[in-house]
Formats: structure tokens, C-alpha cells, sequence
């Protein structure tokens, strides 16, 4: 409709007519009264929409002119109405429908509670007696029995037993993951569904409070409380209001001065042309899409302030393993001692780690592989990996031993050595320790005599793609600190390589928990993922906590937001939607203001030039008419909003660059654009208007 | 007169401002941050029995401003109604209640709008123990309500924000008086008149007599224009030759105009620790001044109509000694600093000069504003340009670290709608009751037609915005004028103190968060822009509807 690149760039997002459509019911019921009071801004217009209705009706029995006119504006200002409220139940749609899938999975279940539990003598309640009574009726602490192809009744822990559950219902995850009894492993959510095995359950949540019960109340918006940031824009937009409803009321008496009364229709116009109209229909839905755009993701925050403060970080704590390395050490090098050949050394690392299935295992023959290597598994006997022996190997047929394994072990084995291959060996030992490296000796017992080959590399592999991240955080203003049990050393390199700004070495969890308090100390906002029971009282503590869903549930309560998908690298998406929903309110509240001076260019010369006809010179726009100016401006005032949804469900586009020049940017798309887009639209809109006759 | 001219004495002022700026500024700095009292002060600390050491919270800070203008108001309006028992009274009778009470208001609240005629009215005891001493306090309440809203945003969780009594103490007698001494000599040099002789009869050089009014004027002009008070000795106020003799006194008078506001962002940038938000600050007050500047001399000497064209300038209503250039530069500085002085009548300005002079009023006075009430005035406007670019970025806004949240939004919004609010509610009432619209179309408006509503427009918004300046021509000592413009004076000044130091109290208990890559910059180039642009759109949607009625429809022709 018009052609700011904000409404051209809005076109082209994921947002289709259908759910204009589909919100349609939804909005003709959001426009009664009660339930728009909570917008001031909208329901001044509902009032202004009425009270023109009522003009229009009786406006042939007190023998006004102009009817097709009042007819006009108070249609307009039930559009204006009806877009708002558009909005709205258009972003709770996507809510709504992934709400009704998860009703589904809290129909009630039959839960075999454990009527008398003995967790010394029977811990699997094997021969308790149980009895059936309906998942609705649990009460928190009892013992439920879930077996194989059942669904889980309520939110627990595992106290006995191990299981694989299906948890599609919530995380659309359709691979089983394991759960067991202690550790960190040990919640199970109401709704899924037990696959294997039999676990014993202690339920931690009231029917009705659950997990799931919490996740609906939250997609369908019906616990959204209004955030900080939202209610500072609600008060600026309710004084605004205020000074233009005043600016309104005075311009009667005072154009009555000069005989240039305006009808009450026009003074409604102007009043609904300067209010915050735009943002004040759309304030609810941005809320409601950020919400969701965080769901889409599979984080579930539990308050809108949350997702809030994750716009104000300024410290990420985020773990070493899983979240900055690929959580296993692997193979990065292989280094033959003097006087042997690489290759041997390979083939001998090869074969040793054939048969060892451990990620760390695996990574050697690869690295083997990308050397060339093709041996085969070899027959032979498979020597474990014992932490008494603190190696592993395998015994060839042909009677040769291979070990790898620490070096301090593998040297015992091998017995004497020269003093030239000790002293080569203790010193890649020492290079590679010192890169933060683990070192693993490699020795080959043939033909009875030992022989030390050399050392494979391992390493913590920083995940590809991170120090990108980490660069755009630093540019944001985010300061990433690494926390890790690793010796300071190992840390530290790790650190350099991944480019985050701090660590914390060999880090408790009381250590974690002060270096928030410290970070908050210094006026910054925390953010940090954690999954075990002892991370909780740092979640808790953090401004923004976001627990993995595989973590128990004294960690999950402790936080403000759930992972379902467990990924700690998501917290920087977290962050983003964040910001952008921020960014979001600040564009469009500027926006919406910027509007303003062209409607008074439309809408004052219109109203007075009868008057005074000098005032023509301020008509910019050369509109049609007078009419057909203020008609216009209500026209493009209502349109604007359903043009705007789009960028509102949406969300404004969001650069990881400095704060200056975000601004920069955001001002000149949405202040200095929103100055100019209603010049142009209300002229098109004009152009239209200027057809109808007697308008 | 050549453009050269006002370019010249630009140039001049923009040099003399420029050498002020640090040392005035880092001297206020100082007065308001040391530790160390004067003999005097403790002295005076002793008579008042004040604890100079003793902080004050916002609303104790707040109480202190009230019950010290109140008791200024009460102390004017007695010592009004008591002129004829006072010496130097020049046998003057004593004011009348409602003129009294309307003037101690309005010299108390730093506006000076004065519907009188001094040199008829005023005797030299109530002119220098009364209207010269609030010029002086007024100033430095003014002054002590900026420090403390910059204390509390240098604050570090802090319930106080500093004591009202040394403030206004230091104000007084560190800054005010001896810059009052400096300028009144300078006055004395140029020719301004200084004396206790009453009124003299001389014989003209026409043959016929005059009687010519005497006074301790130079010793007033000073302070008149430091404080950005505005209240003239004589009617012809800085027109008036014994006030401002030549053209070189005129453009010293607009120096002292904008001295003191346009150093105290230097103050600031000082007292939080960061020299160049207070340079931001100060960049946004001198590119509305300027703009405005430019806007006003264009307008003014474009100026159409018969009897222009046939004088060869819009000189109607100006003094010839000034021309119109250097009236403009006055008119332009009076009203962008809450002073209300004038060296010519405003109400003679062209419809779209006049249009200009409204304008700046409207913005609010915080461009450089008056003395303290400029610089809170601005502040609070960064606030609010603060909070939309903040959330542009991403975060939630903070201001020097502070955070901008429901609570400091309300107040700085509170604070804003007052102004408007009060100007648009007297018009509202002016012209919607009959009554009163009878009052004014019968006894106080001169000229017919839309003029005449610029008269009464221009009355209430140089009352609420405490400017005191009047376009000349509208009667304002009526019934109604009198108590509409006395209260929308009082309240518009008061009222946004009490958001202002609301504010500092909140801005105080805070504890700053660091600034970040990810913070807005609030010293760069582009965020004046915003505050520039935040105090623009917010007058201009205000009075846009009134303007049009007003100047416009009286400016603009087919």
C-alpha cells in the first residue's frame, strides 16, 4: 500500500492471508469492551468508533449535512478497531494450535500409584501393592509405577530404574532418550511415554501444574504479564494520549473563536489520526510473537520479563563441554618418537582403537583414516580401558601387543627404556600438556621386546562456527566467559581457541554461583545454561536461566527458561529474539509518533482552510478535498496496522552490530520513514477517496 | 541593517560563550560539589539551622524548594502591600492584592511576567529588596533542582541527592552575585543608570519639560538577564535606553542571557564523571538556538505588508537603535531562555517571527533554557529520547547507566505533559466559557482576529513555561488574566520541579550498569540528533492545531 521498505520488506514474511482469515472470529470477540479496556489507546477508539456510529444515525433526524462522510469515518474507526484486535488474535493463533496439541497429551492416564513403598527392601516396588487410580487425583510425592508403552502421569523424578521415553509430545524430538534413576538424567515430564522398561516415579507437580500445563498457559498467552519495558511504553503511550486527547478538546472552543467549529466527527478523526494508534494495536501482538518465536525454537520462557532480560545481557556464562567443545577429546595429531616411521605409529594407534567404541576411540581411527589407513578390525582379543590399568589395546593373533593409555602407563609397561626415547617422549608429553592437550602414549610389544611409538594428540575440538558467535556477542556488548572443571592451563587454551573472553577454571559450583554475583555486583545482567541439580542455585540467581530439558527438575524450577531441545549454544539465539523484541516496540512506537506529522498536515489544513485559506499552503499533499484529507488519514491510520502485522509476528530485523549503528539504521527506516511513508500513502489513498462523489 | 552584522555578533557571542564554557562550568562544578563552607555560608547555615553536611532525599530536596518560594511569594506580597511605609517608595501607593499576588508569583518562579508598570508601580525598596532579591533566589532554586537531578544520575545507590539549603546558599553567593557584580559594572560602563534620584523634570531641547525616571537599574539589569529573569525596571524593559544604551550593551545583555545556561552542560558532563554527554547536551541546545536563530532572521526580514515595504523593514515595534537583526537576536535569545526580556515588542514581530518566538517557548525552554530549569528541561527530554532509542537497540534503555523504566518514564512523561496541559486548559477555558471570552475580546485583547488569539496564546504559553515575556498589546491586568496566568505560572513551574526531583530521587537509588558495545551512546552526534528530534516532534504534535489557528492562519496567505 505504501512504499517504506519496512512495509515492502514485511510483504515477503512468513505470514500468509489465511491467517487473517483464521483470526477474524477471534477479533470481532476481542472487541468487546471488557476485554479491550486493557488498551487504553484501542478502546478510545472503540469509544470514538461508537460515538461516530451514533453521530451517523442521527444525524438525518437533526438535519446535518455530510452523512457520507460520518458514515465513512465511524466505518473507518471500526476497522481501525477490528485491525487491532486482528492483530492480536492473529499472533495467539500459532499459540493456540500448538496448545491444542499439547491438550492432547494431558488427557488423563490411569497412574498405578505405590500404595506402600519400601525403597531399602524394594526399591522397584516389584511386590508393593498398587492400586489404579486416575493421573487427575495424584498428589505430590506419591510413587507411581510406569511400565513399557505407558504414558508418564505427572511430572517426576526417577527414583528406580532406567528407561527410554519418547518425548515428541513436547520437544517433537522423535528419538527416545534414556532416563534413570539419580544423576542428572532423572526427569520425566507428564504426557510422554515410557518405551521400554519400568521405572518407579515420584511425582514433583500438582495435576494442573505441570510442566505441560505451564508450557499451555504460556503458548496460548493466558499468564502473559506484562514486562517492564511494556509498561514504561504503556505509560508514554497513555501520556501521549492524554496531551492529544486535551490537544482535541481545547481546538473546539478555541477554532470556535474564529466561527471554524469543527463537526465532532472531524475532532474524532484527528483525535484517532494522533493517538498511538499503531503501536497500541500492535503492543500486544509483538509480546505474544516473541513469545512464540522463542517456542518455535523449543525454549519456553516462563515470563515475558525473562525473554526481556535476555535483551540486556551482558555476560554469557556458558560450559566448556557440550556447549563450547564437542564434549569429547579427539585425536588432532600424531606424533612418531625419533627413529620411527609415522606410519607405524599410525597403524598401531589404528588397530589398538579398532575395536575401542568410545567417541575418544572412534576419533583415532578417524584421524587414521584421513591419513591413509585402511587396515581392517583385526581377529584378536580386545584389551578394556581399566582405571587400574589406565589403558587399552589389543592382542593380534600373530602375538603382538599393542597398548595406548596414558603415557606414566604405558611406560610402566613397557619397562626400561633408553634415556633418549624417555627424555623425546616426556617432552611431547609435556608440549602437548601444555597446549591443554591430553597426551596418549602408543607401544608395540613384538616379537618380546617393547617399543614406544609416540603419542596421539588429543583435544577438546571447539565447535565450528562459535568464535563467529562470540565475535558478534562481543560486538553486541556481550562478554562470553568460559566456566570449566579443567586446570587453568587447559582452559586457557581452549578459551583462545573458541575467542571467549574469560574463564573460569576448575570452576564448583559455588564458584559459578559467586562469579555471578559478582558480574550482577557490577550492574550486569547474567545469563547461563546449566542442566544438574548443583547448578540450580546459579540459575536461579542468574537474570536469565535457561535449564535443559534434559536436566533434572530442581533445575528447571530454578530457572527462568526451559531448552527442550537441551542445546546450550541456543542461549545467543535467546538472546536475539531478546533484543529483537525490543527493537521491535521501540520501531514501531517511533514509527507510529513519526506518522503524526503528516495526518496534522492532512487533517488542520483540511479542517480550518474554509476559514482560512491561507492555510492551504500547509495542505503539502495537495489532497483532493477536505473530506476526502481527513478521510484518507483514518484510511491509511487503519491500514497501516494490518500492513505493520506482518513485521510485528515477525519481528524487525536483527544485525549483531554495535548499539550506534543499530540506531543509526533503525532511525532513518522507522523515524525518518515513518515521516515520509504517510506523505505518500495518505496521497495514494487520496487519490482513491478523490473518486467517490461528494466526498 | 547587513546580515554581516548579526553574523559578526554571533561569531562574537559563540567566542565569548565558548571562553566561559569550562571555567563557568567546571566552577558550578565545584561550588556544588565541594566540601568546604565560606565563613559566610556557615553562618548563614547557623541562622537557617542547617546541618550543611546533612543530605537531603528527594522529597525532603523538594519540601526545602516549596516552603523556601512560598515563604519568597508570601514575604513579595507583603512587602508590596506595604510600599507606601517604606523608604524610596517615590510616594508610590501600595499595589494593589491581585497585581501583588500575581507578581510575587511571578518573581519567585523566575518568570517576571509583569502586567504592570514598574516605573509607576514599583518603588526602589520593593524593586531591590524585593523583586532584585527573588531574581537572585529564583535563579538559584532554578540552579539547585538541576544539580540535584544530576546528582542523582551520578549517584551510586544513594537515598539523597544532596541539600536544597547549601545548594541554594552556593548559588547564590559563588555564582550569581559575583558574576552580578562583574556585569553590573560593565553595565555602569556602558551607560546604564545607577543612581537613587527618583523621578526628574529636565528641560528639552524643544523647549518643553520631561519628567525622566532615575533608579538603581544597573545593578538590577545584571541579575534581570543572568538569571534569565526578564523582569524589567522600566515598562520598555531592555528597549528602554537607561536599561540597554547601545548596541554593543544590547549584545552584552544577550551574552549574560545565555551565559550561565549554556555553561551548565559543562557542569554536568563534570559533576557524572563524562565531559562528553555534557557536550551532547550542550550541542543539542545550540543547534535548536541556532536553528531558531536563523529561522527568526529569515522570517523577519522577509517580512511582507504595506508599511514594511514603505519603511524598508518590519521596524514597527522596534527600537532603532537596535534594527532588526540585533532585535531578533534578543527576541530569539529572551524566549529560548525563559527570560522574557525584551529590546523589542514581540507582539510586532511579523505573524511568522512572532510564529518563531511562540515556537521556542513552546519547545520548552531548554534550549539553553533558563538558569537550571534549562538544563532539568533538557535532561528530562533526553529521558524520553533515551527510552525509544534505547528500545531501537534492543535493551532496555538506561541514561548514563541508569535505567529507564516504568517509573522514570511516567515522571519524565508527567513532566512534559504539564506545560501543554496547563497552556491548552487556560485557551480551553478562555474560549469555552462565554464569559471569560467576553473578558478577554472586550478588555484585554487589542487587535482584532486571529492576533488577537496569538495575543492570548502567547500569554499562557510564556506563563507556563515560566518565560514572562508578553506580545505586547493584550491588557493582562484583568480579573481573569491575573489569576489564570498567576496560577498556570505557579503550577508550571512547580509541578515539573516536583517530576524533576522525583526523578532524581529514582535516578539516585539506582546502582549504574556498565556501558557496553551494546549501550546506547548517548555523547555521539547522532543521539543530539534524537533529542533534537524528541524535542521537536513532541512540541510540534502538541501545538500544531493552535499554531495553525494562530500565527499560521494569520501568516500564511493564499
Amino acid at each position: 500500500m505504501t512504499t517504506t521498505p519496512t512495509l515492502e520488506r514485511a510483504a515477503g514474511g512468513a505470514f500468509t492471508g489465511g491467517q487473517l482469515l483464521r483470526g477474524l472470529p477471534d477479533a470481532f470477540r476481542k472487541l468487546d469492551p471488557r476485554s479491550l479496556r486493557h488498551n487504553p489507546v484501542m478502546f478510545l477508539v472503540e469509544v470514538g468508533a461508537a460515538f461516530t456510529t451514533v453521530l451517523a444515525i442521527f444525524l438525518p433526524v437533526v438535519g446535518g449535512s455530510g452523512a457520507l462522510f460520518t458514515w465513512s469515518i465511524a466505518v473507518w474507526l471500526w476497522l481501525t478497531t477490528l485491525f487491532a484486535t486482528l492483530a492480536e488474535s492473529v499472533a495467539e493463533g500459532r499459540g493456540k494450535a500448538q496448545a491444542a496439541s499439547l491438550r492432547r497429551t494431558r488427557t488423563t492416564t490411569i497412574a498405578h500409584r505405590v500404595d506402600a513403598y519400601d525403597a531399602s527392601g524394594d526399591p522397584a516396588a516389584l511386590r508393593a501393592p498398587t492400586s489404579d487410580i486416575p493421573s487427575a487425583d495424584l498428589a505430590l510425592g506419591d510413587l507411581v509405577v510406569v511400565a513399557a508403552g505407558e504414558l508418564v502421569p505427572g511430572d517426576g523424578d526417577i527414583v528406580a530404574g532406567i528407561a527410554s521415553v519418547d518425548e515428541s509430545a513436547i520437544t517433537g524430538e522423535s528419538a527416545p532418550v534414556v532416563r534413570e534413576s539419580g544423576g542428572d538424567r532423572s526427569a520425566v515430564t507428564g504426557g510422554t511415554r515410557v518405551l521400554s522398561d519400568r521405572i518407579v516415579v515420584a511425582v514433583t507437580s500438582r495435576p494442573g501444574e505441570t510442566f505441560v500445563d505451564r508450557m499451555i498457559a504460556l503458548v496460548e498467552g493466558a499468564v502473559r504479564q506484562k514486562t517492564p519495558n511494556e509498561i514504561a511504553l504503556d505509560v508514554l503511550l497513555a501520556s501521549l494520549t492524554i496531551v492529544f486527547v486535551v490537544v482535541v478538546l481545547v481546538l473546539g472552543p478555541v477554532a470556535g473563536f474564529a466561527n471554524a467549529t469543527p463537526s465532532i466527527a472531524v475532532l474524532i478523526a484527528l483525535l484517532v489520526c494522533l493517538i498511538p494508534t499503531t503501536i497500541g494495536a500492535l503492543l500486544s501482538a509483538i509480546g505474544i510473537a516473541g513469545m512464540d518465536r522463542l517456542v518455535q525454537r523449543n525454549v519456553l520462557a516462563m515470563s515475558g520479563r525473562a525473554v526481556e532480560a535476555a535483551g540486556d545481557v551482558s555476560t554469557l556464562l556458558l560450559d566448556k563441554t557440550g556447549t563450547i567443545t564437542y564434549g569429547n577429546r579427539q585425536a588432532v595429531e600424531f606424533v612418531p618418537l625419533p627413529g620411527v616411521m609415522e606410519t607405524e605409529l599410525v597403524s598401531a594407534a589404528a588397530l589398538a582403537s579398532l575395536a575401542d567404541s568410545t567417541p575418544e576411540g572412534r576419533s583415532v581411527v578417524d584421524l587414521a583414516r584421513t591419513l591413509r589407513w585402511n587396515g581392517l578390525e583385526p581377529e584378536g582379543e580386545v584389551v578394556p580401558f581399566t582405571a587400574q590399568t589406565r589403558m587399552s589395546g589389543i592382542d593380534l593373533p600373530d602375538g603382538s601387543r599393542i597398548r595406548k593409555g596414558a603415557a606414566s602407563a604405558v611406560l610402566a609397561w613397557v619397562g626400561t627404556v633408553p634415556e633418549a626415547v624417555g627424555a623425546a617422549l616426556a617432552t611431547e608429553v609435556e608440549l602437548i600438556s601444555a597446549s591443554g592437550g591430553t597426551p596418549l602414549a602408543v607401544a608395540v610389544q613384538a616379537d618380546g621386546a617393547f617399543r614406544l611409538l609416540g603419542t596421539v594428540h588429543l583435544k577438546d575440538v571447539v565447535k565450528t562456527g562459535l568464535k563467529e558467535r562470540f565475535a558478534a556477542l562481543r560486538a553486541m556488548g556481550i562478554r562470553t566467559v568460559m566456566v570449566t572443571g579443567d586446570n587453568a592451563t587447559t582452559a586457557r587454551v581452549i578459551a583462545a581457541e573458541a575467542g571467549v573472553d574469560d574463564v573460569l577454571a576448575e570452576a564448583t559450583p559455588e564458584d559459578k554461583l559467586a562469579l555471578i554475583r559478582r558480574e550482577q555486583e557490577g550492574g550486569r545482567l547474567v545469563a547461563m545454561t546449566g542442566d544438574g541439580t548443583n547448578d540450580a542455585p546459579a540459575l536461579a540467581q542468574a537474570d536469565v536461566g535457561v535449564a535443559m530439558n534434559t536436566g533434572t527438575s530442581a533445575a528447571k524450577e530454578a530457572g527462568n527458561m526451559v531448552d527442550l531441545d537441551s542445546d546450550p549454544t541456543k542461549l545467543i539465539d535467546v538472546v536475539t529474539i531478546g533484543k529483537q523484541l525490543l527493537i521491535t516496540r521501540g520501531a514501531l512506537t517511533t514509527f507510529s509518533i513519526a506518522n503524526d506529522v503528516a495526518k496534522y498536515f492532512a487533517i488542520i489544513p483540511a479542517m480550518f482552510v474554509g476559514v482560512f485559506p491561507g492555510l492551504e499552503a500547509l495542505n503539502v499533499m495537495r489532497l483532493h478535498s477536505p473530506d476526502s484529507a481527513i478521510l484518507s488519514a483514518v484510511i491509511f491510520n487503519a491500514l497501516v496496522i494490518v500492513a505493520l502485522i506482518p513485521l510485528a509476528l515477525r519481528g524487525v530485523r536483527f544485525r549483531a552490530t554495535g548499539a550506534a549503528r543499530l540506531l543509526r539504521t533503525n532511525l532513518l527506516v522507522y523515524g525518518l520513514g515513518g515521516v515520509i511513508a504517510p506523505f505518500v500513502g495518505i496521497k495514494l489513498i487520496d487519490l482513491v477517496v478523490g473518486l467517490i462523489p461528494g466526498l | 541593517m547587513a546580515a554581516w552584522l548579526l553574523v559578526a555578533q554571533v561569531a562574537t557571542l559563540v567566542v565569548l560563550l565558548a571562553a566561559c564554557y569550562r571555567p563557568l562550568g567546571d566552577h558550578m562544578a565545584r561550588t556544588f560539589t565541594s566540601d568546604h563552607d565560606l565563613a559566610v555560608e556557615r553562618g548563614l547555615y547557623r541562622a537557617l539551622g542547617v546541618d550543611p553536611r546533612a543530605e537531603q532525599s528527594w522529597r525532603n530536596y523538594l519540601r526545602s524548594v516549596l516552603v523556601f518560594s512560598v515563604v519568597g511569594v508570601l514575604l513579595l506580597y507583603v512587602l508590596q502591600r506595604a510600599q507606601a511605609l517604606l523608604p524610596y517608595s517615590l510616594g508610590l501607593p501600595p499595589v494593589p492584592e491581585g497585581l501583588s499576588f500575581n507578581t510575587a508569583i511571578s518573581f519567585v518562579t523566575n518568570t517576571d511576567w509583569q502586567s504592570y508598570s514598574p516605573e509607576t508601580t514599583m518603588g526602589y525598596t520593593v524593586q531591590l529588596a524585593g523583586l532584585a532579591v527573588q531574581n537572585f533566589a529564583s535563579a538559584a532554586v532554578g540552579l539547585a533542582v538541576a544539580v540535584a537531578l544530576v546528582r542523582g544520575l551520578a549517584a551510586r545507590r544513594s537515598s539523597t541527592i544532596g541539600n536544597f539549603w547549601v545548594d541554594l546558599v552556593r548559588a547564590v553567593l559563588r555564582v550569581l552575585l559575583p558574576l552580578s557584580v562583574v556585569a553590573a559594572i560593565v553595565l555602569l560602563a556602558g551607560g546604564v543608570i545607577q543612581n537613587f534620584s527618583g523621578f526628574q523634570t529636565v528641560h528639552t531641547l524643544t523647549g518643553g519639560t520631561a519628567v525622566i525616571p532615575g533608579g538603581p537599574v544597573a545593578s538590577q539589569e545584571a541579575i534581570k538577564e543572568l538569571g534569565t529573569n526578564g523582569g524589567g525596571f522600566f515598562n520598555a524593559n531592555s528597549a528602554h535606553p537607561f536599561e540597554n544604551p547601545s548596541g554593543w550593551t544590547n549584545l552584552f545583555e544577550v551574552f549574560l542571557l545565555l551565559l550561565i545556561p549554556f555553561s551548565l552542560p559543562r557542569t554536568f558532563g563534570t559533576m557524572v564523571g563524562d565531559r562528553r554527554q555534557g557536550t551532547a547536551v550542550l550541542g543539542a541546545m545550540a543547534t535548536l538556538y541556532l536553528a531558531s536563530l536563523t529561522a527568526m532572521a529569515l522570517l523577519e526580514t522577509a517580512g511582507g505588508g504595506a508599511a514594511t515595504q514603505a519603511a524598508g523593514a518590519a521596524m514597527e515595534g522596534k527600537e532603532t537603535r537596535f534594527g532588526v537583526l540585533s532585535s531578533v537576536l534578543f527576541a530569539t535569545s529572551t524566549t529560548l531562555t525563559s527570560t522574557g526580556a525584551v529590546d523589542a515588542s514581540h507582539d510586532s514581530l511579523t505573524p511568522l517571527g512572532g510564529f518563531v518566538a511562540l515556537v521556542n517557548m513552546m519547545l520548552g525552554e531548554l534550549a539553553p533554557g533558563g538558569v537550571g530549569s534549562g538544563l532539568y528541561g533538557l535532561l528530562v527530554i533526553a529521558v524520553i529520547a533515551v527510552f525509544l532509542a534505547g528500545l531501537m537497540i534492543g535493551r532496555t534503555p538506561s541514561y548514563l547507566g541508569k535505567q529507564v523504566g516504568g517509573r522514570e518514564i511516567k515522571l519524565a512523561s508527567l513532566y512534559i505533559l504539564t506545560t501543554p496541559v496547563l497552556v491548552l486548559t487556560g485557551l480551553g477555558l478562555s474560549f469555552g466559557i462565554p464569559a471569560l471570552t467576553r473578558s478577554l475580546t472586550g478588555t484585554s485583547i487589542l487587535n482584532p482576529g486571529q492576533h488577537g488569539f496569538s495575543e492570548v496564546l502567547y500569554a499562557f504559553v510564556s506563563a507556563a513555561n515560566n518565560n514572562g515575556s508578553a506580545f505586547g498589546g493584550l491588557t493582562a491586568n484583568t480579573p481573569w488574566l491575573n489569576a489564570s496566568l498567576g496560577a498556570v505560572i505557579f503550577l508550571g513551574r512547580f509541578v515539573p520541579i516536583v517530576f524533576v526531583l522525583a526523578l532524581a530521587g529514582a535516578f539516585a537509588a539506582q546502582a549504574p550498569r556498565p556501558a557496553t558495545e551494546g549501550t546506547l551512546p548517548t555523547h555521539t552526534p547522532l543521539f543530539v540528533v534524537v533529542v533534537v528530534g524528541t524535542v521537536v516532534l513532541v512540541s510540534a504534535l502538541t501545538y500544531f492545531p493552535v499554531l495553525a489557528l494562530g500565527p499560521l492562519a494569520e501568516g500564511l496567505h493564499p
